[in-house]
This record gives structure tokens, C-alpha cells and sequence, in this order.
């Protein structure tokens, strides 16, 4: 069977490539187009490790095929910075030291950045919900929530 | 010049060691410990080949031959700890 | 060796060390940049896919892999066949566990492995190798395996512990205690036994096991894993392998977790073996569900306790005997689990037994403190339905009984200077201990200890021509230890954190260290971090007092420069790093420090937890509501970085309290090998978990500092299911406490 072609938007860039039916957009991702930021946790949408977001959506890239991305705008974690500027929520991680091995890292971020997209003003335990979809194993989750909701704070008062 | 350093022995080991929980070893470094208790007590030799960590004053050693060991060392021998 | 026999003496106030400078990763790990095991590609590259066995013992009568090597795209099918026995009988295990050899010993067993053009072509290929199965009986639970019928994995591999007579899955017994535990337990009013149970649990690090290998015909090698210690990696491959060290270069990638787990290999010897076969790199990826059945999950313990108490809460006698099985090997840390149990306490009269079993299961790996969790709910389990009988407050039993510096542990050594008291008056004094409680709610609290531990330490740091230093150290970094690394050379060296990078090199750099755990990074990299520092403090010294023209003895090192010191030093401008380093070519050349060392005497450390939970009673569900840790860190050298580990073991702890299981059916096949079902907490399970830490300096340390990473697991098991007894009125005694099992404890109305 022969592959399939699909043309996509990435991180506001204009893509193309070729993917079997069955690969996922993760598999595509990281295999085909060189964007291994987004992780495989699972493979089965447990974890959140590959969260990307597909029109606006927070989705698990390794429930999606690569053939669904076409047409689609895809948002990845390397087009969450713009040049050289981190967006808040990347910076506040670092600071209150929201990450130790940092796998969970971007998934939390793309996952983190499509709630404050949604709601700019969430309480604890919206985030602590919002973020359920996002395992990490090693912060006990503390210092990542600390963070979101610093960084929404600084960004309501920036806007 | 070496000295008679007092070991204590944890219980499975005992067997080996007639029952004492305490011995005595001609040894001044952990070496020659653990070499004169497979002498001494040749019972020990699977376990000791096997590995012990030993604490000697409350400190714990894995695998260095030269510490000294005082003739008022206390001297305890550990099944071998690992960590993760 | 320790190293508080050294001249140098701790610094009194500390510039760098005890603040929270960014961690030089960061940047990397939030923009997606870093690179993890399964990040990395080469040029022609196979996939490696592994074959396993579906069924949980069995014979394997014949591999037939003619139809799998012939299908297009297939470069590469290896089979235990592939690998000469091992001249290092130590590996023998390790190889087996990679690669069944006669009998395939848990579902999920690797028995062969392929190497393909794409993962689809490797898929099809596992698809057409032939393994005749003969199955045989198995036995998944520790107790059915101590058996006499049970059905035996290995003939004549117990050891000389093993008392005749018993099941040949028994590979080892060990005793620890002293005393006359009989005369103790007379001596109390009220004499508790109690069995206790808790399952397997896997330490759930998001990133699964990858790596990527290339091997030439020759026996050069390359390999890239994500990995606890490519050391470790690098001679056990070799000895695997039959190659010598030096002919494995292993880079370590940033590794998503580890915690014990990758401490050992699985895939790296497979994958190097398909290399090697097909002339080709060969990358190896698991999935979520081999590392749940393929990698290495914690025992399971099946523990019996008898503790004496008198009416005014003193322990008179304990006594634990402790089963734990580590899967189809020997090996479990009943050993450690059997040490452990009672260290927090000052007793006269202690005994502790512990069976290793065999079971068909995966071989267990380490996780955080090996063998101490399960042994410490047991008895902090004990300990407090002795001290709620008696109406006794849990943490003044716990002080009553504490082990001090001079006390004789269960285990045997006599305590230096420990932080127990401390944290359990700490955790006295807190506002969590006396917050109220509403209906359904319950407090617990629990103490814990761990060894910690030193090991083979190599750090090698390096001044560049414009005074920036880079120091490489052969530890993967899990937790954030390159910050602590440059902050630790950067206090000695006296110049900004900032000039300094740390690098973690691959096993060409350096000649050996142990891998990262027992909790030794901070303690054993960073005192030869310090001590590599002030290796290149006395070169360039030696740099200025040559300029000067008087002696290296009269030149000191002070605030980041070379200072003139003494009577006859004259007087000269202090020279900074950077400034000798700018005239190091001209002064006899590139200035270093390096330090090589077995780091013994690590101290121990000691934490107390306590947690409120509220039970569902309608339900069974528990909901943990507010969670404090005090634990003993010697010296917090980056405290973000510290209070992390506190936070994170704890979660682990409670993950394995309340949900995380292996689940076995009759049929011995895993039947949660997925997230969903093998459930670890979420960030909606969860409040903020508060953090103390307390100091007391560890004294083979130049800065004080006491590993931290493992002790936090220890506590947690006890200390939610003394709350949740609290709670629902009813004593928990085996784990996970899943909904089903406390609403079924509740409606009974009993334990």
C-alpha cells in the first residue's frame, strides 16, 4: 500500500510529508519531520506526554493518525517560544524549578498553555483537573501548579 | 602490625561462626578483615564472595581495602546495600 | 574513603551553595530541545523490535527464525543462541532476563529479536518466528511460591542460608537483630502480630527504555541509552558481550526518569547484538506495555510482625519476618527490607528474618530505597495500632523509642549524629499536626530511613582560556544535579554560578562511576566536585605565586582570586581566575583539577510524614488532603531541587498506598500492562505537598550534605494507611488501599 501524502501547518509553518495510513501524527512528529519534543509515554493517551494541539484543541498526538493532520493547524511545543523570547509559562518552570527530568516537561507546557488559552484566570483545582490528562513522576505535581498559576498571573497583569 | 579487631556477625551468618555474634580477626584494614574471617571461618566464604558492606564506626564501606580499623573500632558486618 | 580527615574546612557561610540559581538544562527540557533516549537517529538506522513470550513459564523446545531473516526488509534476528555464555558469572542473570535462554520464566520474557527497515516490517517479522512453547505450572505470589508443591523456577540455587526442607523458589534467608526478642515481648502489656501485604508496583518513569547502538564487526562500539549510569551499562554490555571496556563508548542521553529502574539494561545488549549482526545502527524502543511487563517492578512482601509494647509506649521487643519476591531471579532487597525495618528505633530486643523468593515475574530493579517501603508499613503500621490502643500520641511513641546519636540500630552499627528527633519534633511543632479534622477524615503520620550511599566517583574540571570552567562528571542527571554541580565548584572556586558548566561525559572521559542512585550524587559528585576545585585552586596558586616570585606557600585563595599571604608574601594585586587563566599557556599550560575517588561514609537520613486523607465511606474512595514531609537533607546545597525529591518520592509513596498494583490472573499474565489500569497519581489526586527541611550536617561531607533522593519513599506506605485506618475506623493492613478493598474493609467493619 502506498503512502499517504499530507500538506499541514506546523507551528505556523507550511509542511509536507508522507506517512503510512497507520502512523500516528506522534509517530510523524518525531520520526519524519525531526520534532521529537512531543514524547511516547504510552501510546495509548494516558499520559499526555505527546500533547499537541490540532485547531486550537488539546489532543494526544499518538491518538491521531498523520494522515488527520491534513489541513489542520498543529501546535507543537517548539513553537511555543518565539524566537528567542520563552513564553512566561516556559520561563516560570524554570525558575520555580516545575521540572526534574523534564520528559513530562513539554507535554505539560502545551497542555498548561491551552488552559491559560481557555481560561486566564483558573483556580487550583481547574488547573489540577485540566492537567490530569499529564502524568509526571517525579515533581509530584507541587511545583508545576505553582507555576501555571503564577504564570497566568503575570500574563493577566501584562495584558 | 596488626591488631585483633572485634566483628559482629549478623544472624544468618552465625551459623558459620558457632553461633558467636561477635568475633575476633587479626586486622588492622578491611581487607585483611574479610580475608582473615574466610580463613577463620570458612563457612563465610559464599557470603563474603557473594559481598558484605561493612560499617566500621558507624560508617558504611563497600569495597575499600585500605581503611584502617582501630583496635577500639566497632566494627559490624552488613549484607551488601545497594541503592536505586 | 570519607573526607573529613582533609585540611580544608567547611565553608562557615556559603555564597552559592543554599540559594536557587536556574538550572543550566532548563532552557533545553521547556522548549522540547533536549534529548532523550528515543530523540536520536543515525544514518541507516534499523528498528529493533523484541519477541516475548506469552506465556508465564514455560520450556522453549526450538526458535525457528528462517521465515522471519527471509522477509524483505529484515537485516538482523538474534536468539539467546546469538550469545556466548558470559565469562562473569555476575551477568548470567542479566543476560537470561534480556534474552531467555532454555525456559522462557514470565509473561513477557524476551526470546528473540529482530532488526528492520521500518517498525512495520519488524512487526511482521516478530509475527513469523516459530517458538515451540512447552508451558509449564507457574506461581506468581510469594507465599504460594514458599510452597512445597509450588511449582520451581530454578533446581539448586538457594544458597547456604536456606534451611533444607524448603520450596526450592527460597534462594536466601537473612537474619539481622540482637537481643532476646521472647524476653522482650514478656516484658510488654500488650504484644501485637500482624501480617501485612503489599503488591508489586513499578517505578512508572514516563520515558520508556530506548536506545541506540552501533557495533562494527570488530567489537567497536557505540551506544546511546537513556540510562541511570552508562558506566554500569558500558561494562555490563561488555561483559555480555565478550568485548573489553574500553572498545564501548556509551553516551548517556537525558534520561525521563528513572528512580532505580534503569539501573540495570534490558534492550542495549539486544540492540548491540543486532548491530553487530547487521552492520547497521540499530534503535530499540519499548512500549509502554514491555516496560510494565518486561522491565524491573519492586517486589511484592508478604510480612509478619510481633511488636511489644508497654502501656506508657515503649517498644520492649520486635520482631518481623519478611517474604518478598523479586521474580524470576534471586535478589530482592529482602536483605535491605530486613535492615531497615527498625532502624528509627532504639531497641534492646530486635530480630528480623527475610526470604528471597522466586516467582514467575519480571526481575525486580531497585526503586528509590529498595526493600525499606514495604518494610516500613508494616512495622509503622504496628506501631501505631500500639500506640492508638493505648491512647498514646503516635509521634510521642515514636520520640520515646527514637534512635540518637549512640544508639545501637537494629541493624547493628552504632549511630553517628542523625536527624530523626529532629524531624519528628520538627513535625510536633507544625501546624499540620494539630489542624482540625472534619467527619471521615483521618491524620497519620510515619518515620523512615535510608542508607544512602557513596561509590566509584571520577570529576574532571576544566579552566578555559577565558576563565569559564566546565566540569564533567560522569552522572546522568535526574533531578537537577548539574546545578548543584556547578554550584558546589563554583562556592569553592569563588566565582559566579553562571561561569560554570557542568557536562555529564560519556564512559571515554572518564574511567568509572556508579550509577546515579543510593542518593550519592550530590554527596559523592559533589565532594569530588569540591575537591577537584580545590585541586585547581592550589595550580593556579602555584600560577601566581610563580608571576610573583615568591613561594606557593604564600598564596592563598580568596574570594575568586590568588591573594599574596603571610609575612614575607610582599605585596602584589590579587589575581582572579580569569586572569590566570588568561596566562595559563604561558605559565606551564591548561589548569585543571581532577578528583577520583570510592566515596564511602555517606550518612544516613531520616524523614517523618504525616497526612490527612478523608474516606468515601459510600465509596471507598480516598481523597488525600494535606501532606507535610520533614526529612534530614544534611545540607540543602539547591533547596527547589531538594524540597522536589521530597515531593516527589512522597507521591510515589502515595501512588503505591492507594492505587498502583501488579495484577496477576490465574493464568499468571499481567493484566494492567498499560497507565490506565497500573494507575499512578494525577495532579487532581493531589494537594501542594509541603516541605521541611531540616540540617543536621552529615560529617563525611565537606559542605554537610546527606543524600536525599530515596528516604522520601520510605514513610508514605505507613503514613496514608495509618490515616486512612484513622479515617474509616478500620486497620488497613494490606495495599494498594483501592476503593473496592476499603469499602469491603469498612462494611465489614473489621481489617
Amino acid at each position: 500500500m502506498s503512502k499517504i501524502h499530507v500538506t499541514t501547518t506546523i507551528n505556523g509553518d507550511p509542511v509536507e510529508y508522507l506517512c503510512d495510513a497507520e502512523e500516528t501524527l506522534l509517530d510523524v512528529l518525531r520520526d519524519h519531520l525531526g520534532l521529537t519534543g512531543s514524547k511516547e509515554g504510552c501510546g495509548t493517551g494516558d499520559c499526555g506526554a505527546c500533547s499537541v494541539t490540532v485547531d486550537g484543541r488539546l489532543v494526544c498526538s499518538c491518538l491521531m493518525l498523520g494522515a488527520e493532520a491534513a489541513g489542520r493547524e498543529i501546535g507543537t511545543i517548539e513553537g511555543m517560544a518565539k524566537g528567542d523570547q520563552l513564553h512566561p509559562l516556559q520561563r516560570k518552570f524554570i525558575e520555580q524549578a516545575a521540572l526534574q527530568c523534564g520528559i513530562c516537561t513539554p507535554g505539560i507546557l502545551v497542555a498548561a498553555k491551552s488552559l491559560l488559552d481557555h481560561n486566564p484566570d483558573p483556580s487550583e483545582e481547574e488547573t489540577r483537573y485540566w492537567l490530569a490528562g499529564n502524568l509526571c513522576r517525579c515533581t509530584g505535581y507541587d511545583k508545576i501548579i505553582r507555576a501555571v498559576l503564577d504564570a497566568a498571573k503575570d500574563m493577566r497583569e501584562a495584558s | 602490625m596488626t591488631r585483633m579487631a572485634k566483628v559482629q556477625i549478623f544472624g544468618s551468618l552465625r551459623a558459620a561462626t558457632d553461633g558467636k555474634s561477635e568475633v575476633e580477626v587479626d586486622a588492622s584494614t578491611l581487607r585483611e578483615l574479610l580475608d582473615g574471617l574466610a580463613d577463620s571461618y570458612p563457612g563465610l566464604r559464599p557470603q563474603l564472595d557473594r559481598g558484605v558492606s561493612v560499617a566500621i564506626d558507624g560508617r558504611i564501606y563497600n569495597d575499600s581495602w585500605f581503611i584502617p580499623i582501630r583496635d577500639d573500632s566497632e566494627v559490624v558486618l552488613l549484607a551488601r546495600l545497594k541503592g536505586g | 574513603m570519607a573526607l573529613d580527615s582533609k585540611t580544608d574546612t567547611r565553608p562557615q557561610q556559603f555564597k552559592v551553595v543554599g540559594t536557587r540559581p536556574l538550572r543550566p538544562d532548563g532552557i533545553d527540557k521547556v522548549t522540547g530541545r533536549a534529548r532523550f533516549g528515543a530523540d536520536m537517529s543515525a544514518p541507516g538506522m534499523l528498528v529493533g523490535l523484541v519477541l516475548r513470550s506469552p506465556h508465564p513459564h514455560a520450556r522453549i523446545r526450538s526458535i525457528d527464525t528462517s521465515a522471519a531473516e527471509a522477509l524483505t526488509g529484515v537485516h538482523a534476528v538474534v536468539t539467546r543462541a546469538d550469545f556466548a555464555p558470559p565469562a562473569d558469572p555476575g551477568v548470567a542473570d542479566v543476560l537470561d532476563n534480556c534474552m531467555a535462554g532454555d525456559k522462557a520464566l514470565y509473561d513477557g520474557h524476551a526470546v528473540a529479536a529482530v532488526a528492520a527497515i521500518s517498525g512495520k516490517v519488524a512487526r511482521q517479522a516478530l509475527k513469523l518466528i516459530k517458538v515451540d512453547y512447552q508451558p509449564l505450572p507457574h506461581v506468581t505470589d510469594v507465599d504460594a511460591a514458599m510452597a512445597p508443591d509450588a511449582p520451581a523456577l530454578h533446581e539448586g540455587r538457594a544458597d547456604e542460608t536456606v534451611p533444607a526442607g524448603m520450596s526450592p523458589n527460597v534462594m536466601a534467608r537473612h537474619e539481622f537483630g540482637h537481643g532476646d526478642i521472647d524476653a522482650g515481648l514478656s516484658q510488654a502489656d500488650r504484644v501485637l502480630e500482624r501480617s501485612y501485604r503489599t503488591e508489586a508496583t513499578h517505578q512508572g518513569y514516563i520515558e520508556p527504555h530506548a536506545c541506540l547502538a552501533t557495533m562494527a564487526p570488530d567489537g567497536q562500539a557505540d551506544l546511546w541509552c537513556c540510562t541511570q549510569g552508562h558506566y554500569m551499562v558500558r561494562n555490563t554490555c561488555a561483559a555480555i558481550l565478550g568485548i573489553e571496556q574500553g572498545q564501548l563508548r556509551v553516551t548517556a542521553s537525558e534520561i525521563g526518569g528513572g528512580f532505580g529502574g534503569k539501573t540495570t539494561v534490558f534492550l542495549e545488549p539486544v540492540a548491540l547484538k543486532l548491530s553487530q549482526k547487521s552492520g547497521r545502527p540499530v534503535k530499540m524502543v519499548m512500549s509502554r506495555a514491555e516496560v510494565l511487563r518486561a522491565t524491573g517492578p519492586t517486589a511484592s512482601s508478604s510480612i509478619d510482625v510481633r511488636i511489644g509494647m508497654t502501656r506508657d509506649g515503649r517498644i520492649t521487643a520486635g520482631f518481623a519476618e519478611l517474604r518478598y519476591q523479586g521474580g524470576a531471579y534471586p535478589g530482592s532487597p529482602v536483605d535491605m527490607g530486613s535492615m531497615s525495618a527498625f532502624a528509627p528505633y532504639d531497641l534492646e530486643n530486635v530480630r528480623t528474618v527475610g526470604f528471597d523468593v522466586v516467582t514467575n515475574r519480571p526481575k525486580q530493579a531497585a526503586y528509590r530505597a529498595p526493600g525499606a517501603p514495604m518494610a516500613a508499613f508494616a512495622v509503622e503500621s504496628a506501631i501505631d495500632e500500639l500506640a492508638r490502643g493505648f491512647g498514646l500520641d503516635p509521634l510521642d511513641v515514636r520520640l520515646h523509642n527514637a534512635a540518637r546519636e549512640g544508639t545501637k540500630a537494629s541493624y547493628g552499627p552504632t549511630y553517628p549524629a542523625i536527624g530523626l528527633e529532629a524531624t519528628l519534633r520538627t513535625a510536633k511543632d507544625h501546624p499540620h499536626w494539630s489542624a482540625p479534622l472534619g467527619p471521615n477524615q483521618g491524620r497519620g503520620v510515619a518515620c523512615g530511613f535510608w542508607f544512602n550511599f557513596g561509590g566509584d566517583t571520577c570529576v574532571s574540571l576544566n579552566i578555559t582560556p577565558d576563565g569559564t570552567v566546565t566540569l564533567s562528571e560522569g552522572n546522568p542527571d535526574i533531578g537537577g544535579s548539574r546545578a548543584s554541580m556547578s554550584m558546589m565548584a563554583a562556592e569553592e572556586l569563588g566565582i559566579p554560578y553562571d561561569r560554570v558548566r557542568t557536562v555529564i561525559a560519556d564512559t571515554g572521559s572518564l574511567g568509572q562511576n556508579e550509577v546515579t542512585d543510593g542518593s550519592r550524587v550530590t554527596f559523592a559528585v559533589g565532594l569530588a566536585t569540591i575537591e577537584a576545585a580545590r585541586a585547581a585552586k592550589r595550580e593556579m596558586c602555584k600560577r601566581a605565586a610563580q608571576v610573583w616570585g615568591i613561594d606557593e606557600d604564600a598564596v592563598i585563595w580568596e574570594d575568586g582570586a590568588a591573594r599574596p599571604a603571610g609575612p614575607n608574601a610582599g605585596q602584589h594585586p590579587p589575581m582572579s581566575l580569569a586572569e590566570i587563566a588568561a596566562i595559563a599557556s604561558n605559565t606551564g599550560g591548561p589548569i585543571a583539577g581532577h578528583f577520583e575517588v570510592n566515596a564511602e561514609g555517606a550518612g544516613v537520613s531520616f524523614a517523618t510524614h504525616m497526612v490527612d486523607t478523608e474516606v468515601d465511606p459510600d465509596t471507598g474512595a480516598v481523597k488525600v488532603l494535606r501532606y507535610t514531609v520533614f526529612q534530614d537533607a544534611g545540607k540543602a546545597v539547591h533547596p527547589s531541587y531538594v524540597e522536589g525529591q521530597f515531593q516527589g518520592g512522597a507521591v510515589q509513596g502515595i501512588g503505591w498506598a492507594l492505587n498502583e498494583e501488579y495484577i496477576y490472573g490465574e493464568d499468571g499474565i499481567l493484566q494492567n500492562p498499560g497507565f490506565l489500569d497500573y494507575r499512578i497519581p494525577v495532579a487532581s489526586d493531589l494537594p501542594m505537598i509541603d516541605t521541611v527541611i531540616l540540617e543536621i550536617p552529615n560529617p563525611g561531607h565537606p559542605y554537610g550534605v546527606r543524600g536525599v533522593g530515596e528516604t522520601s519513599i520510605v514513610p508514605p506506605l505507613a503514613a496514608v494507611a495509618n490515616s486512612v485506618s484513622d479515617a474509616a475506623g478500620v486497620r488497613m493492613t494490606s495495599l494498594p488501599i483501592s476503593p473496592p478493598k476499603l469499602l469491603a474493609a469498612i462494611r465489614s467493619g473489621g481489617s
